[in-house]
């Protein structure tokens, strides 16, 4: 099993009130697959993304992580888990403004002590994968939208993450560069890795194999697709 | 961290400190105008300070470096501080006599006198007010470095016959005989009649005064004008620069004898040789130097406040950038290491800047004014290593600020 959570709860203090996020999720997502969480805001689908992505931990619970219980790690262990466990895909791309494509896919390398040579050849080798090789050593502003989402795809695969998880990847697109990124993901997909979406748009959700549908906190619906 | 996986990240954070001064240029070029003109100013100062010790210690070597005084008080002394030395018995010639008989260390003995602001006339000319009259026995020239440019100094017959003749410097001779050759005239000096029979060589100046201003007449003509009830200065020359040492030794102990100072007892009189001068000058620029960087340390103060600034505003508009980084791998410690680089790294240009101009600056006041160009490497090393602790100690904050941002909230930063 990939990812495992169980009992998770996830609590946010407001002054004196508590909100309760994330009211006892349970949810187990296999190697190689396509997942979409879906929900309308304040469902804590946000909540559950960071939790996933190891950008927080939960209030209770545990959630097991490729083998390793990643629920109460300090900083610095979660950095490390992000770095070699998740490659994160965000709406509005996220890419160093002044920094070459190139470059952008190689910073993940760089937080782990990747040499340079190996690191150019890695960060080469995803570019060719979402078809950007030509164009590593252009800056963000010089590529078009579809073009800086498939750089932060590239940087979301180069270090062979267990999951990639995608954060409405296609909300700053045009329909059709959007549907060119869902493709992007279906080969990767095709290829092994396991995918996690985060959308509220039903059409996209629809490219998963497995909709995941939240709502107050709890899972409503699990169901295949 | 790994050593290897230090350097990856410093060349990183090298290369990402040198982009954002590139696109932040006039911004950063003013952050570092602090850096810049504190450290300039260290250097430039001290450049001076060291080129015009240098000078003085040149000018200290002509006086000759094997001669030393002897006089009844202390060179550096206030006028309250002299009544304290005011009981001591005056310095006499017939000392300077048992010096010369007595001591096999000593080539030559000068006894000498000096009278201060007098007006030197010829005809219907006259020097200004400013001028030194000096009494001396032939040994005076050499135990002085003055050298005879024309004429002849007097000799000891002139000095038994209390003659009234005078060996004058270039600036009584400019003033007095712009047109004439001065050798046997005769000029009024402190409203008395002399017989000029020699010209001094020209010697520039020393610690800023003329040194060109000297009227030099036999010792005895000197006590006869005025007054042999004063204690004289004696210049003794060491056989040697290696016996100046058993020198002054010799002539300590032979002048505690004949002034018959108890064993046990301080000397009654001062030695002192250009060495001592050297010392004392050098302790005073030790505190101007200290004084200097204290007053620079100041301006150093507000340069690092500027660094501070410019890192919490790049800080807050690259909030997203550190979320990002976290997202993807970037620990705490490696976000801070990064912001703590880049405020050194800033800090490190403007000082290197700084030394550049500093020294330059220095070279060129030397170029404009007597003082000798001097380039204080310890000076340098230390405005260098004040610059990286000045990066660290007003990076520190900055950096520590960004490592605690929370990941989630960064990367939703707008």
């Amino acid at each position: 099993m990939m990812i495992e959570l169980k009992e998770i709860n996830k609590d946010y203090h407001l002054g004196l009130e508590t909100v309760h996020a994330l009211r006892g999720v349970d949810l187990n997502i296999d190697n190689n697959e396509y997942v979409a969480i879906m929900g309308p805001s304040g469902s804590g689908k946000s909540t559950l993304m960071n939790l996933l992505g190891c950008l927080d931990t939960p209030s209770s619970g545990l959630y097991m992580l490729n083998g390793s219980d990643v629920s109460d790690m300090d900083d610095n262990a979660l950095a490390e888990i992000r770095n070699r466990e998740i490659g994160f895909v965000f709406q509005n791309f996220n890419l160093l403004p002044r920094a070459s494509a190139l470059h952008n896919v190689e910073l993940p390398l760089i937080y782990n002590g990747t040499p340079s040579s190996k690191r150019r050849d890695l960060a080469e080798e995803a570019l060719t994968k979402v078809g950007l090789k030509d164009r590593m050593h252009h800056r963000p502003n010089e590529l078009s939208g579809g073009q800086r989402q498939r750089v932060a795809v590239a940087r979301a695969l180069v270090n062979n993450p267990s999951i990639i998880l995608a954060d409405e990847p296609t909300g700053n697109l045009d329909t059709r560069t959007g549907d060119e990124i869902m493709d992007l993901f279906e080969t990767l997909h095709d290829n092994g890795n396991t995918i996690i979406l985060v959308t509220h748009e039903e059409y996209i959700a629809e490219h998963s194999d497995r909709i995941i549908r939240l709502r107050d906190g709890r899972v409503e619906r699990d169901e295949a697709v | 961290m790994r050593a290897s996986e230090f350097v990856v990240q410093l060349r990183e954070n090298l290369v990402i400190a040198l982009d954002v001064i590139r696109n932040h240029k006039m911004r950063s070029f003013l952050t570092l105008l602090g850096v810049i003109i504190g450290v300039m100013s260290i250097i430039g100062v001290q450049s001076l300070i060291e080129g015009f010790q240098k000078s003085i210690h040149q000018q200290m070597e002509q006086l000759g470096a094997n001669v030393f005084q002897v006089q009844k008080f202390p060179v550096n002394i206030g006028h309250d501080e002299r009544d304290k030395y005011r009981n001591r018995k005056d310095i006499t010639w017939e000392h300077a006599k048992a010096i010369e008989k007595y001591c096999t260390a000593v080539e030559r003995v000068g006894p000498e006198a000096w009278h201060f602001e007098i007006i030197v006339k010829y005809r219907d000319r006259k020097t200004s007010p400013m001028n030194v009259m000096a009494g001396g026995t032939p040994e005076f020239f050499a135990n002085n470095s003055y050298f005879i440019d024309g004429g002849r100094a007097f000799s000891e017959v002139d000095v038994q016959q209390k003659a009234d003749v005078a060996v004058i410097g270039k600036d009584i001779i400019d003033a007095l005989f712009p047109f004439e050759d001065p050798l046997g005239k005769f000029i009024l000096a402190d409203g008395r009649r002399y017989q000029v029979i020699g010209t001094l060589e020209e010697m520039g100046s020393r610690f800023g005064n003329s040194e060109d201003n000297k009227v030099v007449i036999p010792l005895s003509t000197f006590l006869k004008y005025y007054g042999s009830y004063r204690s004289l200065n004696i210049t003794v020359q060491a056989t040697s620069v290696d016996m100046m040492e058993t020198a002054q030794e010799q002539v300590i102990g032979v002048l505690r004898a004949v002034r018959k100072v108890p064993p046990g007892e301080d000397n009654d009189f001062e030695i002192w040789t250009s060495n001592s001068l050297i010392k004392s000058f050098n302790d005073i620029t030790r505190a101007v130097r200290i004084g200097a960087l204290v007053i620079v340390s100041f301006s150093l103060l507000v340069a690092g406040i500027g660094i501070m600034n410019i890192m919490l505003v790049s800080i807050r508009e690259r909030t997203r950038e550190i979320g990002v980084r976290m997202a993807i791998g970037a620990k705490r410690g490696d976000i801070r290491m990064q912001f703590l680089i880049e405020a050194i790294f800033l800090s490190v240009i403007g000082g290197l800047f700084g030394i550049l101009i500093g020294v330059g600056l220095g070279q060129l006041i030397a170029l404009i004014s007597p003082v000798p160009a001097a380039i204080p490497v310890f000076t340098i090393l230390l405005g260098f290593v004040v610059c990286v602790a000045v990066g660290v100690i007003f990076g520190v904050v900055p950096a520590v600020k960004a490592s605690k941002m929370d990941p989630i909230t960064a990367l939703r930063y707008e």
